[in-house]
């Protein structure tokens, strides 16, 4: 068993970081600090973090203010709030005037559990994903939620970071973090499963059971969805000829999306979609919800071995 | 920087050669917004000629003053103004809403001047905190100036923005309400009344001035007010007629978002005349 970590705790850890080299850090939350984990930055910066309340769309736009005036701004709440609460405030104040805002959304997917479905972001990436200059990164574990945060910092424009609210297993053996570049977290061309965020750890499950049935799968990582690796998309594509997209988000607008589009302009070759179909979520724990809406390595597995190109 | 200080007399006989420029612009353009840009014609020309200071030869000065548009389909006064500022050739005025120009049909930063993009109202009172937040950080003494619709102030967010103001003590933030009565479906009151405005802004926590926003006196004092009270931002309640300055516009619901015909706009350039 590997080590495991909860992203906003790393999160909270990063920030207090790079408040300490940088000055021009500016934190914001919205009455989630606590869980967001950015009371740590709170505690050692009180001067340049601000508590906005129960007001996320205030916050977003205020936090496009701030960034105005040349400082790097991280702003955080639950993923359902940063995305959909205030999603024109983003549109217009961060991303069309192309501010230095990130935004740092917790509690993303439908691993956030017992809060049920209005807690569950499942269309966060998708409402992100059709900004333009938003970067977008969904890290695979602690050490990654590092890499991404470190990563937002030091370029310039809007970012969305998107965390679990559970804790991860790292993952292993996945090289360095280059930004827009995706990682090969296990060789094979009999077919290539594509995932972010959880449930890359998920699909490495289901690659471990597949290996022992004989069948050598490439399981990508795809932790930036804008800008999108498609060279690594292609290869894929060319050399496996079936792409398993996994995510917990919806299978309209999200990761899933984004590799059909690369797909069927270059090289349309079968992809299958992981993901949540037309549903809202519910109360339950991580586990049993990923087996309800179909997420759990098995399915991954199932989708596999189904629709592999043989000879 | 305001270069030098304008009497009175000057600062109408400028306002009125904003009110000109507006016309044209709007009639050259096919489309746009007269009524809200005429109404807070002598609130913005006063602000950026006697109390704001900037430098339009560095828009990006560290220590200018900011002043943001919230209600953004008023930018045709904020180019004019910002046009006999410095910031850019007068000719671009007449290239307006025009493909390619860079002056879009609401405010985008690709206009020397224009801090941030608005025309969804609501969000820009929050910008304007934002950047209040980051004076105080850094312990500048740069102003925030923020010109907010009546209309606009059903927007939730603007409620938003306003408790948060008063909570983080920003006294450097002066938002200025053009407070025309008019909005594009009707009257204020009809639509959605916004009254009481000013017990509204004083149970937030704010300091309120009311003022004819179309006296030049009265809108110098109440900008020199705001900046001598300390621990509350204030708002600038001004009382003005939609598409002030124009016989046939003022008061007219209609214009809130109808360009002048060419007719219309020689018979208001007229009416406008030195």
């Amino acid at each position: 068993m590997s080590e495991q970590f909860y992203q906003r705790d790393v999160y909270g850890q990063t920030l207090v970081e790079l408040g300490a080299r940088d000055k021009n850090i500016v934190v914001l939350d919205a009455d989630l600090s606590s869980s967001t984990r950015t009371n740590l930055f709170a505690k050692q910066f009180p001067d340049r973090f601000f508590n906005f309340g129960v007001a996320e769309q205030n916050m977003m736009a205020a936090a496009a203010g701030i960034a105005s005036c040349g400082k790097t701004v991280f702003v955080s709440t639950f993923a359902v709030f940063a995305s959909g609460r205030a999603w024109d405030q983003v549109r217009v104040s961060i991303s069309y005037n192309n501010f230095n805002v990130k935004i740092v959304a917790t509690h993303a997917g439908i691993t956030v559990g017992p809060d049920g479905a209005s807690h569950q972001a499942l269309e966060d990436i998708a409402l992100m994903r059709v900004l333009p200059n938003m970067n977008i990164i969904v890290p695979c574990d602690g050490p990654q939620t590092a890499s991404a945060i470190m990563t937002a910092a030091n370029h310039p424009g809007p970012f969305y970071i998107r965390l679990g609210r559970s804790k991860v297993p790292t993952i292993e053996n996945k090289g360095e973090f280059k930004f827009g570049q995706a990682q090969i977290i296990t060789e094979g061309n009999d077919a290539t499963i594509i995932a972010c965020g959880v449930m890359v750890s998920e699909a490495l499950i289901a690659v471990k059971s597949l290996a022992q049935k004989g069948c050598k799968v490439r399981l990508i990582n795809m932790h930036c969805i804008r800008p999108l690796d498609s060279a690594a998309i292609l290869k894929a594509a060319k050399e496996t000829k079936l792409i398993v997209v996994c995510e917990e988000h919806n299978v309209i607008g999200g990761l899933a999306s984004s590799i059909d589009e690369i797909v069927a302009e270059n090289f349309p070759v079968k992809v299958m979609h992981i993901g949540i179909r037309n549903r809202f979520g519910q109360s339950g724990e991580p586990e049993d919800l990923l087996k309800e809406y179909h997420l759990s390595s098995l399915d991954i597995e199932k989708a596999v071995l189904s629709n592999i190109v043989r000879g | 920087m305001a270069n030098k200080e304008l009497s009175l007399k000057e600062l109408e006989a400028k306002a009125k050669e904003i009110r000109r420029l507006i016309i044209e612009m709007l009639a050259k353009a096919g489309s746009g917004h007269p009524g809200g840009s005429l109404s807070a014609a002598d609130l913005i020309t006063a602000l950026y000629f006697n109390i704001l200071r900037f430098n339009s030869q560095n828009p990006a000065w560290p220590d200018r003053d900011r002043f943001h548009m919230s209600k953004g389909h008023c930018c045709p006064l904020w180019y004019a103004v910002l046009a006999q500022a410095g910031y850019f050739p007068k000719e671009k005025l007449l290239t307006l809403r025009k493909f390619g120009s860079i002056l879009q049909g609401h405010p985008d930063r690709v206009t020397p001047g224009v801090e941030s993009a608005s025309g969804s109202l609501g969000q820009g009172l929050s910008v304007a905190l934002g950047m209040s937040l980051a004076a105080k950080i850094d312990k500048k003494d740069y102003r925030v100036y923020c010109l907010l619709g009546d209309g606009e102030v059903q927007e939730g967010n603007i409620w938003e923005a306003a408790m948060a103001a008063s909570h983080f003590k920003s006294d450097n933030l002066c938002a200025i309400l053009d407070f025309n009565g008019c909005q594009i479906d009707g009257k204020c009151e009809d639509i959605m009344g916004v009254q009481p405005l000013s017990a509204k802004w004083l149970a937030f926590g704010w300091n309120v001035i009311e003022i004819d926003g179309h006296n030049m006196q009265q809108i110098l004092s109440a900008y020199n007010q705001a900046r001598a009270v300390k621990g509350k931002p204030t708002i600038i309640i001004a009382h003005t007629i939609k598409g002030k300055g124009v016989s046939f516009m003022e008061g007219v619901v209609g214009f809130h978002g109808r360009a002048p015909t060419q007719e219309e706009a020689k018979q208001a350039l007229r009416e406008l005349a030195e």
